[in-house]
């Protein structure tokens, strides 16, 4: 089918492109762009007025839950709920169960994705064996499988020796290790932020430091080794700071953060909501400010969503005993518009930390509206407002703390490799 | 006056309330002292005390304080091992919902519970215990008590010793008397102290005599003997010889200054025996008091429109 997407705004930074252009799509490859009124006569017309058009957003940072977890989401589900939020990549961490650690998973996630997905799926393999943090497993065998990354993510590596060899043995084959930062000694049993907050609520913090000293110990075994580290869901501001320098110093580190780290602060959990409850914690006034600091000066490369559904039974009841995480795939990129609006970041700038630069990390062939490359389009109404209502989520995890929030910015349309997803 | 069904928190009370819920249990101290103790005004309501944690003290408390006031009572004790998920609070909750119960009195070893409850059902929630979070009538009963000596909170020189990070008790402690007035002392070692509790109007001493100097009010805390293995101090020996109550230290707190404790107590540990037993400690007649405070916190709270 002959796709002509025309009347939009087309934004894409990998081409640093911003203007009035009309994307001609045959099957599931985007054929060129064209001026205004120029593009081929196509099977079908998606008029894009008042909308932007840009590449499908790529989230390189997704738990689907399949295998094992079923219950809170599927590579079905958990793709529907993507195109819904403007994705059309996405990214699978390994805490699966089995975890991916091996290339059944790996090969299983794939074969699964192309058959149920409603988007493109790239497994990211476990470090070590079953996220022990004791052995390797085989990187090799599973990038050749498909993995793009390598992250234990969920815990640690707590042995250095291990994030060591790992950092070494992935120069094989150019792949970021991703790191999940945290001293287990020191967050163990914390539930929320340390701090003030913590205090008053009675609740056990988990200090900045437990963060911050993996991420340091990280830079230095990047250092040591030339290897390729990806920090994931930066939360706090001296890990910006960390980074920072290290990027001032040429090491080769890359970073994400995600929406709740510059949309919430600690004091939004007076009241004990559950769904607030996310691993880092949601910081203070202080470390939003620090990464949107980092995400304007390039520190931070990447906003990730670190899409974690949960089932209801796990979100409900006591606080210390609620799993963490955010459904976080439906309200991303609302929420990384309101670091446009605010002034934070410009249009561009947001897309690109949402498409290239991504991709550009996991070495993949996404997030650009280049000739011949996969027609994954959003169309992105910018004006228009919504009310989250977590419950009518595609995602079978309601679990966000942004429920009822007034967002701006709607995704009328999600192309997926030629699919055309209509949202509105 | 009372406006909210439940009591969650002595952060949640304003200074109005808080000398009104004080009032009330002036007068049912009075009914204590007579023969016949058992007044009507909860006739044919239920007060079911939800217990997560092992407590003696407080459960009979409120269960004495309801059945003098004329309640049902029913103990509901769940030990927290059988307890694997929310969903199983959840389901309790609304298990005592679908009995007709009129209050639950919670206890539990996670801060937010009463919470929860609160918003989950329509009939009131007493906080008996959350966490590290409040323990509101605990507070109440001490300013009660306090207020009873000394005849003002305002001005008065508090000082609480122990593990403040694991506390309830002091955390009530510190929004209550901080509310009425009173200067609060937190004494303990840097290991025991919550995070930024500077925040709160309190004065903070790693050293026990420079904490107890001149005060009105010394509390000693319960210290939970498994702290020691997780590094909050290096032994029980050290720890007592640190920050241990003893006849000895007393004597730089004002020579009028009363004892407290919340119970139960590690004698020896936070409090030498001498002291505890000594003329100027006032721990039973907490006891006593606290029943007090629970009937009035029954009573005003019966009173409240749901």
């Amino acid at each position: 089918m002959k796709i002509l997407i025309k009347n939009g705004r087309v934004i894409d930074p990998s081409n640093n492109l911003d203007g009035p252009h009309e994307v001609f799509i045959e099957g599931a490859r985007i054929k060129g762009l064209f001026p205004k009124g120029k593009g081929p006569k196509a099977d079908r017309t998606i008029d894009a007025s008042d909308c932007i058009v840009i590449p499908g957003l790529v989230d390189m940072h997704t738990h689907l839950r399949e295998p094992g977890f079923e219950y809170k989401e599927t590579i079905m589900t958990g793709t529907k709920a993507a195109v819904r939020g403007g994705f059309t990549t996405v990214c699978c961490m390994p805490n699966t169960n089995p975890v991916n650690d091996t290339i059944a998973v790996t090969e299983f996630i794939i074969e699964k994705s192309l058959k149920e997905g409603s988007c493109t799926v790239y497994p990211i393999g476990a470090i070590t064996k079953a996220q022990k943090s004791e052995e390797l497993a085989e990187l090799e065998a599973m990038k050749r499988t498909g993995c793009v990354a390598f992250s234990d993510d969920g815990r640690p590596v707590t042995n250095s020796l291990i994030m060591r060899r790992a950092l070494e043995y992935s120069k094989i084959f150019d792949v970021p290790i991703i790191s999940h930062c945290e001293d287990v000694y020191l967050s163990e049993g914390g539930v929320m932020n340390e701090g003030f907050v913590s205090t008053i609520l009675g609740l056990k913090g988990v200090p900045k430091a437990a963060e911050e000293i993996m991420v340091a110990r990280d830079i230095a075994l990047c250092e040591l080794t030339g290897g390729r580290l990806h920090i994931a869901h930066v939360s706090s501001e001296g890990s910006v700071k960390l980074i920072r320098d290290a990027k001032a110093r040429g090491i080769n580190v890359t970073a994400e953060t995600c929406p709740h780290y510059f949309s919430l602060t600690d004091e939004a959990l007076m009241g004990y909501d559950t769904n607030l409850k996310v691993n880092p914690p949601v910081r203070t006034k202080k470390d939003v400010e620090a990464i949107k600091l980092g995400l304007r000066d390039g520190t931070i490369d990447v906003i990730a969503t670190d899409h974690a559904p949960h089932h209801a039974d796990d979100k409900i009841g006591e606080f210390d005993s609620a799993a963490f995480g955010i459904s976080g795939l439906e309200t991303a990129l609302a929420l990384g518009l309101q670091l446009v609006a605010e002034g934070t970041l410009d249009l561009k700038h947001l897309i690109a930390k949402m498409t290239t630069a991504p991709s550009k990390i996991m070495g993949i062939a996404k997030g650009t509206l280049s000739a011949d490359a996969d027609a994954d389009i959003a169309v992105i109404n910018l004006a228009n407002s919504f009310v989250v209502d977590s419950s009518k989520f595609l995602s079978k995890g309601k679990n966000s703390p942004f429920n009822g929030w007034t967002l701006k910015g709607t995704v009328e349309k999600t192309v997926s490799l030629g699919r055309i997803f209509d949202w509105i | 006056m009372f406006k909210a069904k439940d009591l969650l928190g002595i952060k949640e009370l304003t200074t109005e309330e808080i000398y009104h819920i004080l009032d009330t249990a002036s007068n049912f101290k009075d009914v204590l002292k007579r023969d016949i103790k058992k007044v009507p005004p909860l006739r044919g309501r239920t007060v079911v005390n939800l217990f997560f944690e092992p407590s003696t003290r407080t459960r009979i408390s409120f269960e004495l304080a309801a059945k003098r006031l004329s309640a049902d009572v029913i103990n509901f004790s769940i030990t927290t091992s059988s307890v694997v998920k929310g969903e199983t609070l959840k389901d309790t909750a609304l298990t005592i919902k679908a009995l007709g119960a009129d209050f639950v009195v919670i206890r539990h070893s996670s801060a937010g519970v009463p919470h929860f409850l609160s918003r989950l059902l329509d009939i009131s929630v007493i906080n008996a215990g959350d966490g590290a979070n409040e323990h509101p009538t605990q507070a109440l009963l001490d300013l009660f008590t306090v207020l009873s000596y000394k005849r003002k909170i305002k001005g008065l020189t508090i000082a609480i010793i122990g593990d403040i990070t694991h506390s309830r008790v002091a955390r009530s402690n510190i929004y209550a008397f901080t509310k009425l007035g009173a200067k609060v002392r937190l004494i303990c070692p840097p290991t025991l102290l919550p995070s930024e509790v500077n925040n709160l109007e309190i004065e903070v001493f790693n050293n026990l005599e420079e904490g107890l100097k001149k005060a009105d009010v010394v509390m000693a805390l319960r210290l939970q003997l498994e702290r020691q293995s997780k590094g909050f101090f290096p032994t029980l020996e050290e720890y007592f010889n640190l920050y241990g109550l003893t006849s000895e230290r007393l004597k730089l707190a004002k020579d009028d200054a009363i004892v407290m404790h919340p119970g139960p107590m590690n004698r020896g540990v936070e409090i030498e025996s001498d002291v505890a037993d000594g003329p100027q400690s006032v721990i039973l007649e907490q006891v006593t008091n606290g029943l007090a405070v629970r009937m009035a916190v029954l009573y005003l709270l019966a009173g409240v429109k749901k």
